[in-house]
């Protein structure tokens, strides 16, 4: 043969990482193709998603989170803008995810491939857009909360590559878990409508607080035997955790707690964990089900 | 496994066949595990060896496992029993083009295909126009892969796979599709392959490229390996055994696996009797009398009426004309098939009528010969030509000093 002495190992690991490039390049190619403005739009989607969510939660229904700690922001579009763009991020991407091997049965049942690439390529491709939509809010954060920004900004990096990490590992468990039942899609349409509201999206955590010692506690409300633990639960949520990280970032120019940090790592090395696990003990037999 | 590119050894494969293809939780829920299913068997204890640098030939009928074996051997299906070890880069062709994305340019397409098959991008690069030339797409390169041909996605597909440079290429049937310029680029290609020692598992349908073209060939039916050997050996025994033709005498000669036969072949006029004389100018209907032995789906009815030289003057298909019944219980019954008119020449003509299951290689029954015909209208007969038009001579006009029409043809 041609090749060279190279190790059989490292060129099949070359030749995966070059399918995963071009793999996401198609998808990052294909999502704006054929439109006017092409790219422009990841910069107009965050910026009309700001200025709507902002118009009518800030201003119809005033509600307000706490102004940024270092930054002195105290503009509800922007602190909602973080928590939109990158909820977008979290929801997309696990669901392109999901669909991925089902959209892709044609290639999978002719060619014979490293499976995994595929849900991946698309968490990619959706890591890059998320990547312009964020850079779009950091600007306006930047712009009007001050150069202070850029002391902490890096830590965008990390957070990035966690979001990345558990996006994928919960993508590939419903990738896998959707070929043998079709129902999760649904389910899972259903179960994003509640972490929609579940994630402090859009209701700042004293909201949640002025619920838990107003209502539930002072209400005498018992769950289990034991008070309501409303605001635990919505803390314990990763996805509020990983809003909550980058708002520290863009929206306090402050680090994120080390137990958020802490937390987030491990969701995210735990999704991994089982998505792989899922992954290497059911992908063998997709084709046939397909 | 020295010598050997592909090892099969007792490979079988099942397939589920759900009765109620309900991939639900409430399925599984309520009737305590998956969906209701039967084990289909699609391959059963295979084993076979393909010798590095042959060119191997698959045979068998539609449904004998041929691509489910190749399959395998890719690694796209997981045998449930047995093993399957293959040496060197692969290129499986099992349907070309499958990883094009349709809004995506030709160009594109083959940076991602290539990938696919495991070609990095500088590989690429230096191959791109060897490619765009082998696939004659150059002035669509640039355009989206959707406003293709199926003949320019089929090329472009095969002249991605085959600059992988395999060292085992797998390709099924898609030797079927394509012009045959093509399919004759495609052969040389694979003799070049052939030549620089490469390995090469092919299955076709043509018994002539089998022949000339493999150096050896192993039989499939129903899952179960029938026979391995030399190409020509294999095929002798494959056509022997499916498509050699029963000499019923009076000329008549039937052939076919036999689920359903024609019991008899029919011509009716209008008012239903039958007729052996065809008048050109009148319609008449062709019965077609059978009887299934066991039930079959989708029947796809066809005949061809041919003149004494064998030219087909007529062909109907129900394929075609998008004719074809759910299934055939067992048991007798006909179909009609109505013709505004025959206006042929006059003389003498036959049916050839042919039932299969839709899309198979063999017939259930094909008879030759069964009804015999002559068309004459009133003693009215021609030397030569093919069709009979009603027509005749009309005026004559003569001796005058003008002419009608221009004088184009007069030299001036
Ligand atoms: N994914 C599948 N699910 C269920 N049955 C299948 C599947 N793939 C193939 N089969 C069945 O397996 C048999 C063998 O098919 P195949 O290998 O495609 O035959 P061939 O290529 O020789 O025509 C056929 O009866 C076909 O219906
Ligand atoms: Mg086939």
């Amino acid at each position: 043969m041609s090749a060279t002495a190279e190790p059989a190992r490292s060129r099949s690991r070359r030749i995966t990482l070059n399918l995963l490039k071009n793999l996401t390049l198609r998808e990052i190619r294909s999502e704006y193709k054929r439109t006017m403005l092409g790219r422009v739009w990841s910069l107009i989607n965050p910026l009309a998603q700001i200025a709507i969510y902002g118009l009518v939660f800030g201003l119809l229904f005033r509600a307000q989170p706490e102004p940024g700690i270092n930054s002195g922001l105290h503009i509800f579009a922007l602190w909602l803008g973080v928590g939109i763009v990158t909820w977008g991020f979290i929801n997309i991407g696990i669901r392109e995810a999901m669909q991925s091997f089902l959209g892709y049965q044609g290639l999978l049942k002719k060619v014979a491939l490293p499976r995994w690439t595929l849900p991946a390529s698309k968490v990619l491709a959706r890591a890059a857009t998320y990547l312009t939509e964020i850079a779009v809010v950091a600007v306006i954060c930047g712009v009007l909360g001050g150069w202070e920004i850029l002391l902490r900004i890096w830590m965008l990096v990390p957070l990035i590559a966690l979001t990345t990490v558990f996006i994928y590992g919960v993508g590939l468990v419903l990738a896998i878990g959707i070929v043998y039942f079709r129902d999760i899609e649904h389910f899972w349409g259903i179960l994003t409508q509640v972490f929609f509201y579940a994630s402090g999206i859009m209701i700042p955590r004293n909201v949640i607080e002025t619920v838990q010692v107003e209502t539930l506690d002072a209400g005498g409300y018992t769950f289990l035997g034991g008070p309501v633990p409303l605001l635990a639960l919505f803390e314990a949520n990763p996805i509020y955790q990983f809003l909550t990280a980058y708002r520290r970032v863009l929206y306090d120019f402050a680090f994120p707690e080390w137990q958020t940090l802490l937390s987030l790592t491990l969701w995210a090395a735990g999704t991994l964990i089982v998505g792989l696990f899922v992954y290497s003990r059911y992908q063998a037999r997709i084709v046939e089900e397909l | 496994m020295s010598g050997n590119a592909v090892e099969v050894r007792n490979v079988s494969k099942t397939f589920r066949v759900y009765h109620d293809r309900n991939q639900s939780i409430k399925a599984t829920v309520l009737k305590g595990g998956r969906a209701k299913y039967e084990e289909f068997w699609a391959l059963r204890d295979v084993s076979l060896d393909v010798q590095q640098g042959e060119t191997f030939g698959l045979l068998g009928l539609n449904g004998s496992g041929k691509s489910t074996l190749l399959k395998c051997i890719a690694g796209i299906l997981q045998p449930n029993t047995g093993t399957v070890a293959s040496r060197g880069r692969m290129a499986a062709m099992l349907e070309v083009g499958s990883g094009f994305h349709p809004e995506l340019t030709g160009r594109e397409n083959i940076y991602l295909n290539a990938a696919i098959l495991g070609m990095s991008d500088s590989e690429v690069d230096r191959k791109l126009d060897s490619m765009i030339e082998f696939a004659g797409v150059e002035r669509f390169i640039d355009h989206p892969v959707k406003n293709y041909s199926s003949g320019m996605y089929v090329r472009l597909g095969f002249a991605v796979a085959i600059h992988t440079e395999p060292d085992l290429m797998l390709v099924d049937e898609v030797l079927a599709v394509g012009d045959k310029d093509f399919q004759a680029k495609c052969l040389q290609k694979f003799d070049d392959l052939k030549a620089e020692g490469k390995t090469v598992v092919v299955v076709s349908h043509s018994m002539g490229t089998m022949r000339t073209f493999c150096d050896r060939a192993a039989w499939l039916e129903n899952g179960e390996l029938q026979a391995v050997g030399t190409a020509s050996d294999i095929v002798d025994r494959y056509t022997g055994e499916a498509e050699r033709p029963v000499d019923l005498g009076d000329g008549i000669k039937r052939f076919g696996s036999g689920e359903v036969q024609f019991t008899d072949i029919e011509l009716l006029r209008e008012d239903g009797t039958p007729l052996d004389a065809v008048d050109p100018t009148r319609p008449v209907t062709v019965r077609l009398s059978f009887l299934a032995h066991e039930p079959i789906e989708r029947p796809d009815f066809a005949i061809s009426i041919r003149d004494a030289q064998q030219t087909a003057v007529f062909n109907i298909t129900g394929h075609d004309r998008e004719w074809l019944p759910e299934r055939l219980p067992a048991g007798h019954g006909s179909v009609d098939i109505r013709i505004a008119s025959l206006p042929v020449r006059a003389g003498g003509y036959h049916v050839v009528a042919d039932v299969r299951a839709e899309g198979a290689e063999i017939p259930a029954d094909k008879v030759w010969g069964a009804k015999r015909f002559g068309v004459n209208h009133g003693g009215h007969s021609t030397s030569g030509g093919t069709l009979y038009l009603p027509s005749g001579f009309e005026s004559l006009r003569s001796g005058d000093d003008t002419a009608t029409g221009t004088l184009r043809l007069m030299p001036s």
